[in-house]
């Protein structure tokens, strides 16, 4: 079997990257809302974000098949089996992660501050622009890292939704998968076994960076 | 000139707080959990409270008004401070301010100038104080709100200041209610005082 290690480390880098991108405004929506607002349905929507964590990712990416695969009712986007599925599996397992996180970074933020600023007269949008934000914005980071970690290891749902083809599809941990099959992949498997070993522990080591900047930012101890 | 009549919840018990007589220059005292606090939020529209507030010729609450707290222009100086902490002093002072005019004159008042380049965690907590004090001034308020805004500073600095901060509201027609327990501050910056006693204010 043909497999290109760099292919597959730029295949999963970029799902990844475009992946988190896109859960970035829904991430930073849903945690303002779940951190700030109270609303009928609220305790609801904060356990169902959980739902995708604890679900195999195989199942996941059975349902995103059902929502995106033919006849189904996003079928018109004509997602599966093309690189968009790898960047679609990558948005929905990272989502939960990523809003909890900006959940917990709009929750540090002491709500006075939004207080002051009002008292000052800045009205609630440009204090969330010039306040809530800057405050909340490492915190913010730190769960960005968080869910483009997870967004690089997925695995379950993206071989659902987008298969395992080369060159288009064929993320690190698929290629991994793929190797392992093959009688002479060791070498190459190897290489992409190191490969994700060294992005993991960067990526846990920028959240670790993010993470103390957010309590330094809000002066809170350690 | 302020005057209000506010129905509100100070922690558990329901309260009526009522100031007859119009003030320009206000002290509420009483002690820690009476409620000062709760009055000077609710006097911002931070608090929930139904009744009737009045400042200068603006009615900010009756019934059939709540003007939301940007719009109020009553300016809270909080007894922590509650500087922002990823500003500079100088980002702080200018938060509210429609320019930057004042900003020499009041940093001068408050003795700030050499501290415009800091960041709020290296500030003392009697500069922090300052600044939220000319924070809340610089936005050209119709009522400062000061909650304890003297506590973290020497007392030989604390006349002056008072001193300072009362002529500056005077020339500019400026409210202020402050809530404290330092005899020295209310009498230094207050023309009337009223206690706060059992949900109620009385006068002194």
């Amino acid at each position: 079997m043909n497999v290109d290690v760099t292919d597959a480390i730029l295949i999963s880098l970029r799902a990844a990257l475009f992946g988190t991108l896109l859960a970035t405004p829904v991430a930073l929506g849903l945690g303002h809302l779940l951190a700030r607002r109270t609303f009928p349905g609220r305790s609801l929507l904060a356990a169902a974000l959980f739902v995708p964590l604890v679900l195999p990712p195989v199942v996941t990416g059975y349902l995103l098949l059902a929502l995106f695969g033919r006849g189904g009712p996003l079928g018109f986007l004509d997602v599966p089996f093309h690189f968009a599925a790898c960047v679609v599996a990558a948005f929905f397992v990272s989502l939960p992660l990523f809003v909890l996180s900006a959940r917990q970074a709009f929750e540090a933020v002491d709500p006075r501050y939004e207080e002051v600023a009002a008292t000052l007269g800045s009205p609630r949008a440009a204090t969330f622009r010039r306040v809530t934000l800057p405050l909340a914005l490492p915190g913010l980071a730190a769960g960005a890292t968080l869910a483009f970690a997870r967004a690089l290891g997925e695995f379950g749902a993206t071989v659902v939704l987008a298969g395992n083809l080369e060159g288009e599809t064929r993320t690190l941990s698929l290629a991994v998968y793929a190797l392992l099959e093959t009688p002479d992949g060791d070498d190459a498997a190897r290489t992409l076994v190191l490969a994700s070993l060294v992005l993991s522990t960067l990526s846990v080591v920028l959240y670790e960076v993010f993470r103390r900047r957010a309590r330094l930012r809000l002066e809170l101890p350690g | 000139m302020i005057r209000f009549d506010l129905q509100l919840r100070i922690g558990t018990r329901d309260a009526r707080l009522t100031l007859d007589v119009p003030a320009t220059r206000l002290a509420v005292v009483g002690p820690s959990g009476s409620g000062k606090t709760t009055l000077l939020r609710a006097l911002a529209g931070l608090h929930a409270a139904t009744g009737h507030v009045q400042v200068g010729d603006e009615v900010w609450l009756d019934e059939r008004r709540n003007v939301p707290t940007h719009q109020r222009r009553a300016a809270w100086v909080p007894q922590d401070a509650l500087l922002f902490p990823h500003l500079d002093v100088r980002a702080n002072l200018l938060f509210g301010a429609p320019n930057d005019d004042e900003l020499r004159e009041v940093a001068e008042l408050l003795a700030l100038t050499s501290l415009l380049d800091r960041r709020p965690r290296h500030l003392s907590g009697g500069e922090r104080q300052r600044v939220a004090l000319g924070r809340a001034v610089l936005a050209r308020p119709k009522l400062l709100l000061l909650d304890e805004p003297f506590a973290a500073l020497p007392a030989s600095q604390r006349l002056a200041l008072a001193e300072g901060l009362r002529a500056r509201c005077d020339a500019r027609g400026v409210a202020v209610v402050l809530a404290s327990h330092d005899r020295d501050d209310v009498r230094a910056l207050a023309e009337v005082r009223y206690g706060l006693e059992d949900g109620r204010l009385v006068g002194a």
